[in-house]
């Protein structure tokens, strides 16, 4: 799996949603992107890259798409 | 008159995260104008956000004596036909954005009886000729529960007495800034309001999750001084490496609904010492209105792994199976609370509230406890199945209940923030998950499912949830 396979999985895996329901997520957009998705979220994404969130950036990630911006900074090529 | 708004005159009330302001004199302008359209003797549905429209109408029913329900503003439809089923309310106070669905769905007339910043007031097609008992000021859902339409009933004097007593512990006064990281629907999130809104505070109002930025931009601009979380809020906090941010105006920390690790706590409770601020540790139950004890904040690092002493007017006993008082240190019984902010009694249709006070001041909690030679007290265990899941109570046969209408041959334990469910049937776990995750509002990360060949028994033939639990 690429890394971009391992972020979408990682997001669909741990939000429930489908692949065609990424472009659009957001943090409290999704009923199971509330706070409890969201550490779960920020828990699996450290795990999968073996990196480490800075807690601005826990809070930054509120979107699918920020997301792949926020790990491009851990040298995470997406 | 429930708030005395009167005397805070032009002091900000609230202040919301989109820049808008209410005075105490507005607010009292408004609740009036609300509460002139509601009868007495009425039952209104409140739909509540942490919106500006939410607190002038919890407000305006509450300074006029209406008796209201606090609803989670997003159930959805079918929750809220089944309660009104059971309740049949006079009226709906919510959201706009949602009246059009109500109407649409026969609860509510068409016509528009008055609105305010984004709420709306509708009457119900059919109005109940049952008018609510005199004493009855208030009604909560068992917090997180399990679809049950069972509510607490809460007298004025329940809620007043427990209202000050929490402002005279924590000494709010007028300079105390609150920010909401409680839904207002939650009995912790409404008792942050009151007791603020008693002292002249001014509510910082967001709907805003503390994982959002937002939240904290807020937090900081408006500089709030106090915070109130249940034990995943703090959680959270130490994840966001709370403990190295430059807040100087957040004086307060309040912890409430479950049990916080106790090492958590010790660490709450130096970093608050270190830092000249206050971390309180709170017990409490929907049914004591719902505080019950309080560590003072000066005792939270030598008794971090206590629950405290009662609230100021209310006694903590620990009762024995013979129901005596027990008066031996570290013997554990039931904890058995006696205090003004007892509620009336539960409630499952609208004829239940037309009842009075069934408990007289007593509450026995369910919980098992015991106190030290200080007469600090400590909760041991439960007598009752249920757990607390980020602050929500779970009753777990309820949730069995619920389980059963897939699959009947299931058990569920659980601890906090995590609920186990056993059944002998393989391939049921996403259809178990989803199905309590959208009963009780929540996240599916709440439950676990795992497939056993049986479930085990105890020779009565009842479910053995002793071994299943180990």
């Amino acid at each position: 799996m690429n890394n971009l396979e391992t972020y979408n999985k990682v997001f669909c895996d741990k939000l429930q949603i489908t692949e065609q329901q990424l472009a659009t997520a957001r943090l409290k957009g999704l009923p199971t992107w509330d706070s409890v998705g969201h550490m779960t979220l920020l828990a699996a994404l450290e795990d999968a890259f073996d990196i480490f969130i800075e807690p601005e950036d826990m809070m930054a990630l509120n979107s699918y798409e920020e997301g792949k911006n926020i790990l491009r900074k851990y040298d995470v090529e997406l | 008159m429930f708030f005395d708004l009167q005397i805070f005159a032009d002091k900000a009330a609230v202040i919301t995260d989109e820049g808008e302001q209410l005075t105490y004199r507005e607010l009292l302008l408004e609740s009036e104008k609300i509460a002139a359209h509601i009868p007495s003797g009425s039952f209104t549905f409140t739909l509540c956000e942490n919106h500006l429209g939410a607190i002038a109408g919890y407000v305006a029913m509450l300074n006029n004596h209406k008796a209201q329900v606090l609803l989670d503003a997003e159930k959805d439809l079918e929750t809220i036909r089944q309660l009104a089923a059971a309740y049949q309310p006079d009226y709906y106070w919510l959201p706009e954005h949602r009246a059009e669905e109500f109407i649409s769905a026969r609860l509510a007339n068409t016509e528009n009886e008055y609105s305010y910043k984004g709420y709306c007031l509708l009457r119900q097609k059919t109005h109940s000729t049952t008018p609510v008992h005199p004493d009855l000021l208030l009604c909560l859902t068992t917090s997180g529960s399990t679809g049950s339409p069972k509510f607490v009933r809460i007298s004025e004097s329940n809620l007043r007495s427990n209202t000050e007593a929490i402002a005279e512990y924590l000494s709010i006064n007028q300079q105390e800034r609150p920010i909401t990281s409680l839904p207002l629907y939650y009995s912790f999130g409404m008792s942050v309001l009151n007791s603020n809104l008693l002292r002249g505070a001014t509510i910082l109002l967001t709907d805003k999750a503390i994982v959002q930025r937002e939240f904290w931009d807020f937090l900081k601009k408006e500089q709030a001084t106090s915070i109130a979380g249940v034990p995943y809020t703090y959680e959270t906090l130490k994840a966001f490496r709370f403990f190295r941010m430059n807040l100087p105006y957040l004086q307060t920390m309040i912890q409430a609904g479950g049990k916080l690790n106790a090492d958590i706590v010790k660490e709450y409770a130096v970093y608050a010492q270190a830092n000249g601020k206050r971390f309180f540790v709170m017990y409490g139950q929907t049914e004591a209105s719902p505080r019950i004890s309080y560590l003072p904040a000066d005792r939270a690092i030598d008794k971090y792994q206590s629950i405290g002493i009662a609230v100021p007017g209310g006694r903590m006993v620990v009762m024995n199976e013979e129901g005596e008082e027990v008066t031996l240190p570290y013997t554990d019984g039931e904890l058995v609370y006696y205090g003004p902010n007892v509620c009336l009694g539960y409630a499952e249709c609208r004829e239940d509230l037309l009842k009075g006070d069934e408990n007289h001041g007593c509450l026995h909690t369910g919980d098992l406890a015991h106190f030290d030679e200080e007469g600090f007290f400590y909760i041991t265990g439960r007598l009752k199945r249920f757990v607390k899941v980020w602050g929500n109570r779970c009753n777990l046969d309820a949730i069995e209940q619920l389980v059963k209408t897939l699959t009947t041959d299931c058990a569920c334990v659980g601890v906090d923030d995590l609920i186990t469910v056993y059944v002998t049937k393989d391939h049921l776990s996403e259809s178990i998950i989803n199905l309590l995750s959208s009963k009780t509002g929540l996240h599916p990360q709440a439950f676990h499912v795992i497939s056993i060949p049986s479930i085990p028994k105890m020779e009565s033939g009842k479910i053995d949830y002793i071994r299943l639990h180990n």
